[in-house]
């Protein structure tokens, strides 16, 4: 574009938030430069009055004074796609922290901008599309091979009507700034195509007809994929109370989650948490594919000492780099932690613009917001019949592990299962921590009802039995076990025995961390038994130390390798038991 | 090119206004009063001409016609070996009557570390504390609070954390402090010859509730800079209730609009933009750092002991002189547990904490008047024991003679058998006859 941009000046500063006095068009949320000595700083426009705008800068604004320079770009906030997503960690305004550190070394100095995607490297592409199809935007051009996934290169997203291809480029390696092809629009005018897009964040991507999700998500955890579980393209949310274990559930989840693509949004969390994944990632192995973790995973990093503006950002750009891959065909996973952390970002600058405050000062939008970005996710059919899923979780952090606030409850009010994590299971060492008795999910039933579940019957009984299980415990910490019948004390131990065979997990063992759909029908198959057998005792302690015997010969044989020996003659030897 | 003014227009809190020209957010001016002290004041914001200073030792008889320097520099502090030994308030200023330090000074509040630069942490800090070396060891660059109700000795267990630990460099920011307390830090501090690893920065009670947000940013700064210096830093924060009490304060007085409590909305952010200051460079030193979160109320729901724990890798309660063994927690511990120290590391302190539990249940019990069996009274003189020789913050051993007496005190009082201990740890490190 050779259009001028608007130009400006800084008039008032406070905190991140300047006041531009400007000359010239300029949109809403556009993104601007502020000069400040030798540095430029990116910001973005969020508010215009007559000739003056407000602003929000993404860094530190020490050192800016009266009258420095604006630029104003005419682009929106924007995220780079194509080639090269895979593998990389980027902060909060996609700057790839790796390369950043070669330049600048240990620290994360303001004003740094590199390009979000490597230009130096060429990719081995084939063409799809050939001279003279009409195509449309989103269409596939070709395609590339990035670590397990095939990357095609499609049709601009903002190519607009219908357009004849004049030339693609044939089999060869190209870099992402090469031109791989030519079309021609409807007025004539040619576009020359390379393998990078852009997006603009806050906008959603999605080409295509949106479906009911109705495909199940493994995770691979029991607690999840048994009674709460999620689907491909649905939504869910972890809130819980500091150290209940949100951060292990989704870590876990992002390495043994079958899906194609996952990105990862630490937002505003511990730096260390981060260095985990990048550390471990790149060393373990995806059973399904053979190749690396970190093949499949993008990480966006804006943890909580780096610039709360981008931690906004954060997000979008995690969810836009999820659309991106949804829309090659790929089943892509985003998860983000903490979106209490983004809404208190909102809340900063919100306040800053003294905009009338809602409840826990968080701005009056809060809700919709949340409701937006959950609204990304989903499952999209293309124009051939193929369909594609992005599935997305946050977890929350409530103020006091106080679920009644309104990040909870907004997220409560969009998400299609609640996995609430609660600080009595996490201090009885329950992990993951997940409560039973308070979590639930709307796709349970949709499966049943698309015929894509057959264990819902189990688990609805098991659900049972944890929730009147439950009400007997309450009632034994009162009148003590000699107030209980000897029956309510077996049912409560089938509760139990449940509750430590399937729904805790231990992830610190190699092989119980991951449970895979067929491992968790036979350990049901087990279940089923159990909870379905009268059991006759003459004490209440003999009912215990069976159940003790018992359980604990399940937990051992849940940490047997299921391609082991002696994983067979465990089970025999746990129905043997059963049977009496 | 400095500056000078001599007509302040406004003030309100800690705030003062003034027409000037050409400042920059944060640039640091200095007020001298008619009554001839001088404070210094930063440019927190501006509006054309209009500049907002927030002035560090309060507006408290600042007059109109006070007269104004801009210093066209942001606040520094100065750093170099000469700060060892020192004690400087919470402006950066020796309050110890020792000489100005004439050192090259660096800026506070830096940019954040890059994390893909940062390395799992693997090393243990020794604080020869058993409660924390033994059961909830610390891990070089972990950022850890003590959740402690006012009254509770949280500046003793610093204090000897401090002394005791094998840390290159203390630096020691007080918020907020007694003055009784920080005559106690330096007493002991000479005492145990710590003095001379140490550089302290404090703010006490009485002093103005700016220079108290000014200690962690000093200390840390200096932290970092000597962590870049191949130097193992250990840095205390104490308390960060006081510290956000004052970050209360002046947002209030700026009218912003509280979001829990009083509290400002950016609590987390501004709690979480000086933990994460914590690092191990690779190749280089390390920040770690503890701190003291006092909790009102003895309310860990209350938004500072709230804020911290979404924040920070772990706690540690200390209740009734003593580390509590089941609340508190090293989310970092088993990156050295049995992997730097011995290999029966995890699996005793385990065993002996499982014991301890199933001890204070036999306490209750005999509280409650019942019956105690054989079992229930080896629990009650395995609870005495552990509690006098383990818990007893003044204990001062090396990690290996802790794992000793651990062992010493099950041999004491259980039979082999009776630990739920694997074979090859009993063989190998068990205090029984054979
Ligand atoms: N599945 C699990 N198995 C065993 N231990 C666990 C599990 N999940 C969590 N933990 C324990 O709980 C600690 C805290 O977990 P995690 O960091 O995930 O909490 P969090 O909810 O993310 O907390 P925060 O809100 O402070 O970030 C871990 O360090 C670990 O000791
Ligand atoms: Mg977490």
């Amino acid at each position: 574009m050779d259009k001028e941009f608007a130009k400006g000046r800084i008039v008032a500063a406070q905190g991140n938030l300047m006041t531009v006095e400007f000359e010239g068009i300029i949109r809403q949320n556009e993104v601007v430069y502020v000069q400040t000595g030798s540095e430029k700083l990116k910001g973005e426009v969020i508010e215009i009055n007559g000739n003056e705008a407000k602003v929000q800068v993404f860094e530190l604004t020490n050192g800016i004074k009266l009258n420095d320079e604006v630029s104003f770009t005419g682009d929106l906030l924007f995220v780079e796609l194509g080639p090269g997503l895979l593998k990389n960690v980027y902060d909060g305004l996609q700057n790839p922290l790796e390369e950043v550190a070669q330049a600048k070394g240990y620290f994360l100095p303001r004003g740094v901008y590199l390009n979000a995607l490597p230009r130096g490297v060429k990719w081995e592409f084939t063409p799809i599309a050939k001279k003279g199809d009409t195509v449309e935007k989103g269409d596939f051009l070709g395609s590339v091979p990035e670590g397990v996934i095939s990357h095609k290169i499609m049709v601009p997203f903002q190519f607009q009507g219908k357009g004849t291809i004049i030339e693609v480029k044939k089999k060869g390696s190209y870099t992402v700034e090469e031109e791989i092809a030519k079309i021609k629009d409807e007025e004539g005018k040619i576009h020359s195509v390379n393998m990078i897009q852009k997006w603009p964040a806050k906008f959603p991507l999605r080409l295509g007809e949106r479906v009911l999700p109705t495909e199940k998500l493994s995770t691979a955890c029991r607690i999840i994929d048994g009674p709460f579980p999620v689907a491909k393209g649905g939504t869910f949310c972890t809130p819980g109370p500091f150290g209940a274990g949100k951060t292990v559930l989704q870590h876990q989840i992002s390495k043994y989650a079958e899906i194609e693509v996952v990105v990862v949004v630490a937002c505003g969390e511990r730096a260390g948490e981060v260095v985990e994944l990048l550390r471990e990632f790149p060393h373990l192995d995806d059973p399904k594919t053979g190749k690396k973790l970190m093949d499949r995973t993008c990480i966006i990093c804006n943890t909580s000492s780096m610039p709360v503006a981008a931690r906004e950002s954060s997000v979008y750009v995690g969810v836009t780099i999820a659309e991106y891959y949804r829309q090659m065909g790929v089943d892509t996973l985003l998860l983000a932690d903490s979106t209490s952390r983004w809404a208190q970002a909102l809340r900063e600058m919100s306040g800053r613009l003294e905009e009338i405050p809602g409840e826990e000062a968080f701005p009056a939008y809060l809700a919709s917001r949340i409701s937006e970005f959950y609204e990304r996710a989903g499952v999209i059919r293309f124009k051939n019949g193929d369909t594609a899923s992005l599935t997305i979780g946050g977890s929350v952090s409530p103020a006091g592990g106080n679920f009644e606030e309104p990040v909870t409850q907004a997220t409560l009010a969009v998400v299609g299962c609640f996995l609430g994590l609660s600080r009595s299971r996490s201090d009885a060492r329950r992990f993951p921590a997940i409560d039973p008795l308070i979590s639930w999910s709307k796709y349970l039933d949709r499966f049943a009802e698309y015929g894509k579940v057959d264990n819902s019957a189990i688990i609805k009984k098991a659900q049972e039995f944890i929730h009147e299980g439950n009400e007997i415990g309450k009632k034994m910490s009162v009148v003590g076990e000699e107030g209980i019948q000897i029956d309510d004390i077996v049912l409560y131990l089938k509760g139990e025995f449940y509750d430590s065979v399937f729904l805790q997990q231990n992830a610190f063992d190699k092989v119980d961390t991951a449970t895979d759909e067929k491992r968790q029908k036979e350990q049901l198959s087990i279940i089923k038994i159990v909870l379905d057998r009268d059991f006759v005792f003459e004490e209440r302690d003999e009912a215990r130390s069976f159940f003790l015997n018992l359980t604990d010969k399940v937990i051992q044989w849940n940490y047997t390798p299921m391609d082991n020996k002696s994983y067979g003659e465990k089970k025999m030897e746990i129905i043997r038991m059963i049977e009496g | 090119m400095v500056k000078t003014y001599n007509r302040i227009e406004r003030i309100k809190g800690s705030i003062a206004q003034v027409q000037a020209e050409g400042v920059k957010l944060g640039e640091l001016a200095q007020i001298k009063t008619k009554d001839g002290r001088v404070t210094l004041a930063e440019v927190i914001s501006f509006d054309h001409n209009r500049v907002n200073l927030q002035v560090y030792s309060g507006t408290k008889g600042v007059s109109t016609g006070d007269q104004i320097r801009f210093l066209a520099r942001p606040m520094r502090v100065p750093f170099g070996n000469s700060l060892l030994g020192r004690v400087f308030s919470g402006s950066g200023s020796p309050i110890d009557n020792g000489p100005e330090v004439l050192e090259e000074p660096i800026d506070i509040g830096g940019p954040s570390f890059n994390p893909s630069r940062r390395i799992i942490p693997r090393k243990m800090v020794k604080t020869n504390i058993p409660m924390i070396d033994m059961f909830n060891t610390l891990v070089i660059s972990q950022k850890i609070p003590i959740f402690s109700i006012p009254g509770e000795p949280y500046n003793e267990l610093l204090a000897r954390i401090a002394s005791q630990t094998d840390a290159d460099i203390i630096v020691l920011g007080g918020m907020g402090l007694k003055f009784d307390d920080y005559q106690y830090f330096k007493n002991y501090f000479s005492k145990s010859g710590a003095i001379d690893k140490t550089t302290m920065f404090i703010h006490l009670a009485s002093d103005p509730v700016v220079e108290c947000i000014l200690v962690p940013d000093l200390a840390l700064a200096v932290a970092e800079q000597f962590a870049i210096q191949n130097k193992n830093v250990l840095c205390l924060l104490t308390d960060m209730t006081a510290f956000s009490d004052a970050l209360k304060e002046i947002a209030i007085s700026m009218e912003r609009v509280p979001s829990n409590r009083g509290y400002p909305g950016s609590l987390y952010s501004d709690l979480a933009a000086r933990y994460e200051k914590a690092v191990d460079i690779e190749g280089s030193g390390s920040i770690t750092v503890i701190t003291v979160t006092t909790m009102p109320g003895n309310d860990v729901t209350h938004p500072v002991p709230d804020n911290t724990g979404y924040i920070t890798e772990g706690q540690f309660y200390l209740h009734g002189g003593k580390i509590d063994p089941f609340g508190s927690l090293s989310r970092l511990k088993q990156q050295v547990m049995g992997k730097v120290t011995r290999k029966d590391h995890s699996d005793l302190a385990n065993a002996m904490i499982r014991l301890y539990a199933d001890a204070k249940k036999a306490r209750d019990r005999e509280s409650m008047g019942f019956r105690l069996s054989a079992w229930d009274k080896k629990l009650l003189k395995y609870s005495y024991e552990f509690e006098s020789n383990m818990m007893d913050l003044a204990v001062n051993l090396d990690i290996d003679e802790q794992l000793e007496l651990g062992w010493s005190i099950l041999a004491k009082c259980f039979d082999r058998n009776e630990t739920g201990l694997k074979a090859e740890w009993l063989d190998k490190y068990g205090k029984w006859d054979k």
